[in-house]
């Protein structure tokens, strides 16, 4: 266990049995197909994928939101997974969440005072002023006010109400938060303030994110490591740095080329994908992303590539990484 | 700080009742339903002032008396007045209505919040068992549990409150089906709580709405209900003034003292109608594609 | 009576919807042209109006909205013409002079000529524009059958060809259900229909916006390529700048029911000039952008009480008295480039 480390996975299955109907045999939808992936201390891990890359899966079974089938989950060394419900109780504290849709994340019949202090009262034996105090600072800390406690999520817009969200997240002074897509159902404007805040705060109280999008240009502004996953499995990851300048698998390739740039003076050499997401129930044979490579060569179809080090730091899951 | 919180925390709730009370002066029917229970409970409330006799003193130097001033509704064959009667009656009706909405409500809503939040094999049993439950029409059940369980009045309640409490497993059910999948509820789980408290703090608020636009649905049968096992003897016992007992009393005496069970019979009717007719008007008040 | 597009010009469009909270004013007068074979990316956030003015376009606004004056003139004819009515009647119906000749504006039925035939549009879930139980093959038969006057049989042959056009199996997805399909396939199947009476004018409305990433840029290639081919000009409907810096030659800016800036592409990435677009540039990250990122702040008003005068200056850095009280005008201020700011009106009078 490497100290530098919050989370070490290790081979981490999530697979969801699918059935057409209570006659035929039972399919399994691999979500998380033998993932290992390591999340440093105070840093930002950007997961970046498409439908189907199960980066929300795989965020929800570090949370056990989810039940893994198999693998590891190391918390700061202690495996999680294998934890009882009471054990695991502190460890829930320690670890937080951000959902992306702000209209369905809030408890619509409760006052923000109670959907933000609801953790306090599960954990802590705190006095109804204490508990008033910490959401009170707390409001203050995303950018709202005081009195905002006292109201209901509807009276918010969709900006603010994910600034609530993120007040709930970090109320109970976690280590990781946990941010799945949290600004891909606002505005522009607003994206840049939400964002902006999480930055802010992160570099003030040191905390680690787990930040869930697929939005390469937000990544960029946020991130410092960066996994790329597709289709259950990670076919990158690195220092954004690294995996930005020089990308070595070409789907990360393919990604960033097919990521818009705002810029029209730009005329760079576009990579357009072929073919269409394959499904998780049955995923191609060999290298999963043999059907859409524009690299492909035989051995590619047959066997599957290993996560293989390219430089110091940056892995990608490929035969011949570019 | 901490008055100004409750009613805060009411204000939803507060806020849900005001436009609801908006919606229900703009229906005439539902005004006429409403007005009907209006006064079948003050009725009930204020019964012992408004009967004009005892409910079950006998005269027999008064029987089957047909309706006049001394009599509004008449006498029965055991010189009873009938108006007193039925009077009367109205508070075993209210008195009914009542326990059997809360028994049944309470049953159906822990097996649909059960089932519904915890899904899979505990799921299928518990629907399996409604199904049984729902299987027999509600009547010949009501019947056959009254008898299993003795003619009275109370085992005719829990009989009527055994029967319906399916309608609200399917209606909790469903609504925690769909309320445990929202963001929030991942949200709460992942702050730590435990199920119970999900259940009772976050899925439960969210099924007052549909949980109450039934139970006013369902007064109307449950009265029907009971005044037939009163009919057949199997709720409660004469001399109460149960309606459906007092219907009964009447069987013999149809033909030239007509009075004994019809006016227990419209007051039944009328009473049904009311509910109806209430319980429509809310139903649509708190639809929420019709709320606007 | 200026006209600015050959293809379309839409001028003082206003369109307000009537529900219980209150009379949504969603347009307040917008201005918006195209030449053909060209395309206009509309870009904007939440509220600005930029799908109800596709859909006043095309004259597809229904209870409780209406379209209460404006003016658009679509390849020569009126689709709209209309001024605010006295009071008690909805609008005033009135002739236009185009070329010589008065027209008045097009009726139902010959909306119904133009719409889907040389006006087409897109929407962003393409499956919702498609009956469930019915298979793609046959909806798709049927919507040509109409469109040409030919029998669902003789149709069959251009369904196959429009789905080789758009790149998919025809054998395959003529038998299919729509809920079959996955997003980017159905959006393709939608650019097909679209495209198959080779419209002067595609709208498409936010297309992408619920696909994949890759598959976004698929798609998108796509109609660059087919729109190339066929000569047909595009409306882009986008929320996402780095779309409109890459698909469209010129841009619009919408901003709560407002034209704010209009300019070709790269004059409006180079050289904004309205407040709002200086502030969503400044707000967009991208991949190698090393300036921070800047929020505007306060949030998009509500449109039942809107701001007075320029409806963006509540929040806009520089907002002066004239602001709040006087709505400016969507004018040309540099060639080809439009603004609609007090800034640029009189430049002697905005210190």
């Amino acid at each position: 266990m490497n100290q530098e480390n919050l989370i070490e996975i290790k081979n981490l299955k999530i697979y969801f049995p699918v059935r057409a109907s209570i006659l035929s045999k039972t399919h399994f939808v691999r979500a998380v197909d033998d993932v290992s992936m390591d999340v440093p201390k105070k840093s930002t891990f950007a997961l970046v994928g498409e439908s189907g890359s199960g980066k929300t899966t795989l965020a929800r079974g570090i949370l056990r939101l989810i039940q893994p089938n198999a693998g590891q989950v190391a918390y700061q060394g202690t495996n999680i997974l294998d934890l009882r419900s009471r054990e695991f109780l502190p460890f829930r504290r320690k670890m937080q969440i951000v959902f992306q849709d702000p209209f369905n994340s809030l408890h619509p019949r409760k006052l923000i005072k109670t959907i933000i202090g609801e953790g306090m009262h599960i954990h802590l034996r705190s006095s109804e002023r204490e508990i008033r105090e910490k959401i009170a600072t707390v409001l203050t800390q995303v950018g709202l006010r005081e009195e905002h406690m006292y109201r209901y999520p509807h009276e918010f817009s969709g900006g603010q109400r994910q600034r609530i969200a993120f007040a709930r997240a970090i109320v109970l002074n976690p280590e990781l938060v946990v941010l799945d897509e949290p600004t891909s159902a606002l505005d522009v404007s607003v994206q840049a303030m939400v964002l902006k805040m999480l930055r802010d705060i992160r570099e003030k109280t040191g905390l680690t994110y787990l930040f869930i999008t697929h939005n390469l240009s937000i990544v960029d502004y946020i991130a410092d490591e960066v996994a790329v996953m597709y289709l259950g499995q990670i076919v990158e990851t690195g220092k954004k740095a690294a995996v930005f300048s020089h990308p070595a698998h070409p789907y990360t390739r393919i990604l960033m080329s097919s990521n818009p740039i705002p810029d029209p003076n730009q005329n760079r050499e576009k990579q357009i994908p072929k073919g269409e997401i394959p499904s998780s129930i049955t995923p191609p044979s060999g290298c999963r992303f043999h059907t859409r490579c524009p690299y492909i060569q035989d051995k590619c179809k047959k066997e599957e590539p290993p996560l293989i080090e390219i430089l110091q730091g940056q892995k990608a899951k490929c035969h011949f990484p570019l | 700080m901490k008055s100004f919180e409750k009613t805060q925390t009411l204000k939803p709730y507060l806020d849900d009742l005001k436009h609801t009370l908006y919606l229900w002066r703009k229906s005439h029917l539902t005004m006429v339903g409403s007005v009907i229970i209006g006064l079948f409970l003050l009725v009930a409330i204020f019964a012992p002032l408004i009967a004009p006799y005892s409910p079950i003193e006998q005269d027999l130097s008064k029987r089957l008396i047909g309706p006049g001033s001394q009599h509004f509704f008449g006498t029965d064959h055991l010189g009873r007045d009938i108006f007193s009667r039925v009077i009367h009656g109205s508070r075993t009706a209210l008195w009914i209505i009542f326990l059997v909405s809360v028994i049944s409500t309470a049953i159906g809503t822990i097996v649909g919040v059960v089932s519904g939040f915890f899904g899979g094999v505990i799921d299928e049993i518990l629907m399996r068992i409604t199904d049984m439950f729902l299987a027999f029409p509600s009547l010949v059940l009501a019947m056959f549990i009254a008898a299993m369980l003795g003619p009275n009045l109370t085992n005719a309640i829990i009989a009527i409150s055994l029967v319906g409490w399916t309608v609200y497993a399917r209606l909790v059910r469903a609504e925690a089906i769909k309320i445990k999948s929202m963001p929030y509820i991942e949200a709460i789980r992942s702050v730590g709580a435990s199920r119970l408290r999900i259940i009772v703090l976050h899925v439960l608020p969210m099924c007052v709405s549909p949980i109450l636009v039934q139970m006013t649905l369902r007064m109307g049968t449950i009265i029907l209900t009971a005044a037939s096992l009163g009919f057949l003897g199997l709720g409660a016992q004469p001399p109460a003034p149960e309606w459906g007992v007092l219907v009964s009393d009447g069987r013999g005496y149809l033909m030239n003292q007509w009075w004994i069970s019809t006016f227990p019979g419209i007051a039944i009717a009328f009473v049904v109608l009311g509910f109806n007719l209430l319980g429509d008007g809310v139903r649509d008040m708190l639809d929420p594609r019709l709320r606007r | 009576m200026n006209i600015r597009g050959n293809l379309l010009d839409v001028s003082g469009l206003r369109v307000s919807f009537y529900t219980y909270r209150g009379v949504i004013k969603a347009l307040n007068g917008v201005d918006l042209w195209m030449d053909s074979k060209q395309r206009l990316g509309v870009v904007g956030e939440t509220g600005c109006g930029k799908s109800v003015t596709a859909l006043a376009i095309m004259r597809l606004i229904e209870e409780p909205g209406e379209i209460q004056a404006g003016r658009v003139i679509f390849d020569g004819t009126p689709l709209l013409a209309r001024s605010p009515g006295k009071p008690g009647t909805r609008f005033q119906s009135q002739p236009l002079e185009i070329e010589g000749k008065r027209w008045k504006e097009r009726t139902e039925e010959q909306m119904e000529k133009v719409r889907g035939k040389e006006l087409s549009m897109i929407f962003q879930e393409p499956r919702s524009a498609l009956n469930p139980v019915m298979r793609v093959g046959f909806q798709m038969a049927e919507s040509i059958s109409k469109a040409r006057k030919i029998s669902i049989r003789d149709a069959d042959p251009h369904v196959r060809e429009m789905l080789k056009t758009v790149g998919l199996d025809a054998n395959r997805v003529i038998q299919m259900y729509p809920h079959e399909l996955s997003g980017g396939m159905a959006q393709r199947v939608m650019i097909g229909m679209g495209l198959s009476t080779n419209p002067k004018l595609l709208i498409a409305d936010e297309p992408t916006s619920a696909l994949d990433v890759t598959i976004q840029a698929q798609i998108l290639e796509l109609l660059d390529h087919l729109a190339r081919e066929g000569g047909n000009a595009v409306l882009m409907i986008t929320h996402d700048m780095g779309i409109v810096a890459e698909f469209c030659d010129y841009v619009m800016v919408m901003y709560a029911g407002n034209s704010t800036e209009y300019a070709a592409t790269k004059d409006l990435f180079n050289d904004p000039l309205h407040p709002y677009t200086q502030g969503l540039l400044k707000a967009v990250p991208r991949v190698g952008r090393i300036e921070e990122l800047q929020a505007i702040p306060g949030t998009v008003p509500d449109l039942v009480e809107p701001p007075t005068g320029c409806r963006f200056h509540p929040r806009c850095p520089k907002a002066t008295n004239l602001c709040s009280t006087d709505q400016p005008l969507f004018h040309e201020v540099k060639p080809g480039h439009y603004v609609s700011c007090h800034l640029y009106l009189n430049p002697k009078e905005d210190e």
